[in-house]
């Protein structure tokens, strides 16, 4: 071993985590085993994130880290020390919802809204990257969410919307 | 549906990260992407007593083409491989595939590393670098050694790595001149595992057939060749009734699984229409001058 690396030692102990979520930062203790979605949810009380399958296949979990949607419940917090994390609760600013949340309200692209955090997340990243995306474009990105209620149709309209909104055309 | 407890560690340095598999060897596994491993944490069906966390060895992560090769460190996110021009110029079939792999957010965690050495027997990776002829490089304290893809995946979530070793770069051949490939698969919904995967490339010389890389994924505990099959075309022209044929050969060697998703005889049955349709449109897109 070389003088610039060290011996690491594999620990399960709960230990304490640093997060900045939505612009503030955040410590908590917990085990190594503890999902980043609980970790959100039991330990800093931010429950807009919602757990469906648990195994990555729901996409109701999903939060940006570091600009990127990802299933909360496949990262363990532990792994993600010091990282820049976005969830649903950081979107909305005081009574002013974000374009994208404004764009599902209007067009109903929700009904029990269990999923409608999952996707939001998903969208943002898109429409983050992808300002005037292609139906293909949207379909493959909400091709990672699951809905039970709506159909997807109205999430696509709201897709769309959300799009318009965000590029200035109202 | 939690994961049991286990031991963390988590690396910066590629040494750190061999020394922990040497001392802990099939007791630990590694985390890279954890998009296949952490849903089985969650499910108890994988219970490491130690999980050692490569995200942050950053020499792992690159894309480079080298000596005819396209490699790949092995954390190299599926995303990046998806987004990279190299990679649609050096490897077409890789790029044709990935877009397969999962759904986007998927893609922004899981790794090029993580998905080979995972090995399940639907992915579509693993598909591609048997059709090409890749081939792995793994690192342990005992030193370096390359694997070919063919003599890498074992069986179902096996491969032939030691449980000390850590793969550290894929290596994807460039086959030069007058190449076209197409990567086709069957899945119940977009974004599912493969029932039936088919990776194929084709090179012409003289429009004639003068190399097939054939693969299929899902028809058994890993991906099969169907170069064997394929050989009679090499030489010819290849006619839509030679492809009918080749594809046919190909998939009459298969055995795959009969399980609640699909019966053995679907399986090999789409593995020849799919082996067809990929073998037409890779020499379709030879003809035209090669993949862009």
């Amino acid at each position: 071993m070389s003088m610039a690396t060290s011996r690491v030692v594999p620990d399960a102990s709960p230990r304490p985590i640093t997060l900045t979520v939505n612009g503030k930062i955040y410590t908590a203790v917990a085990e190594p085993r503890k999902t980043l979605l609980d970790f959100l949810r039991q330990d800093l009380g931010l429950t807009g994130t919602r757990m469906g399958c648990e195994h990555g296949v729901c996409g109701a979990c999903t939060v940006l880290l570091e600009g990127r949607a990802v299933r909360s419940c496949l990262l363990f917090a532990v792994q993600v020390e010091g990282a820049e994390l976005l969830t649903i609760e950081g979107l909305a600013e005081g009574d002013r919802l974000h374009p994208i949340q404004q764009a599902f309200w209007e067009e109903h692209g929700l009904q029990c809204g269990y999923c409608t955090a999952g996707f939001i997340m998903s969208v943002y990243e898109l429409l983050s990257t992808t300002p005037n995306p292609s139906d293909e474009q949207i379909y493959e990105t909400l091709g990672g969410n699951i809905c039970r209620c709506t159909g997807y149709q109205d999430i696509v309209r709201a897709v769309k919307r959300a799009a318009q909104l965000m590029r200035g055309e109202g | 549906m939690k994961p049991a407890p286990f031991r963390y560690a988590q690396v910066e340095h590629l040494e750190q990260a061999l020394e922990l598999l040497a001392e802990y060897g099939d007791r630990a596994k590694v985390l890279a992407g954890g998009q296949s491993l952490v849903p089985m944490m969650n499910m108890r069906l994988a219970r490491p007593d130690v999980l050692v966390d490569i995200n942050r060895i950053e020499a792992l992560e690159y894309l480079t083409v080298q000596d005819g090769m396209l490699v790949t460190g092995a954390l190299t996110r599926q995303r990046a491989l998806e987004r990279s021009p190299e990679v649609r110029a050096a490897c077409p079939l890789l790029a044709q595939a990935i877009r397969y792999v999962g759904h986007p957010q998927i893609r922004n965690r899981g790794t090029v590393g993580g998905s080979i050495a995972h090995a399940d027997p639907a992915a579509e990776l693993p598909g591609v670098l048997l059709a090409l002829g890749g081939q792995v490089r793994v690192r342990s304290v005992r030193g370096e050694r390359v694997v070919p893809a063919a003599d890498l995946f074992v069986s179902y979530f096996t491969t032939s790595l030691a449980p000390d070793e850590l793969l550290v770069a894929v290596e994807w051949p460039i086959w030069p001149g007058r190449v076209g490939s197409a990567f086709h698969e069957v899945a119940r919904r977009e974004g599912d595992f493969a029932l039936v995967g088919v990776a194929a490339q084709v090179a012409l010389t003289d429009d004639r057939v003068s190399r097939v890389g054939l693969a299929f994924v899902g028809v058994g505990g890993r991906p099969e060749p169907g170069e064997g099959a394929a050989a009679s075309l090499l030489g010819q022209e290849p006619t839509p009734t030679l492809l009918a044929q080749a594809a046919a050969a190909a998939a009459e060697r298969l055995t795959p699984d009969s399980d609640l998703h699909a019966s053995a005889e679907y399986r090999r049955d789409v593995a020849r229409v799919l082996a067809e349709r990929a073998l037409a449109e890779a020499v379709a897109r030879a003809k035209e001058g090669g993949d862009a």
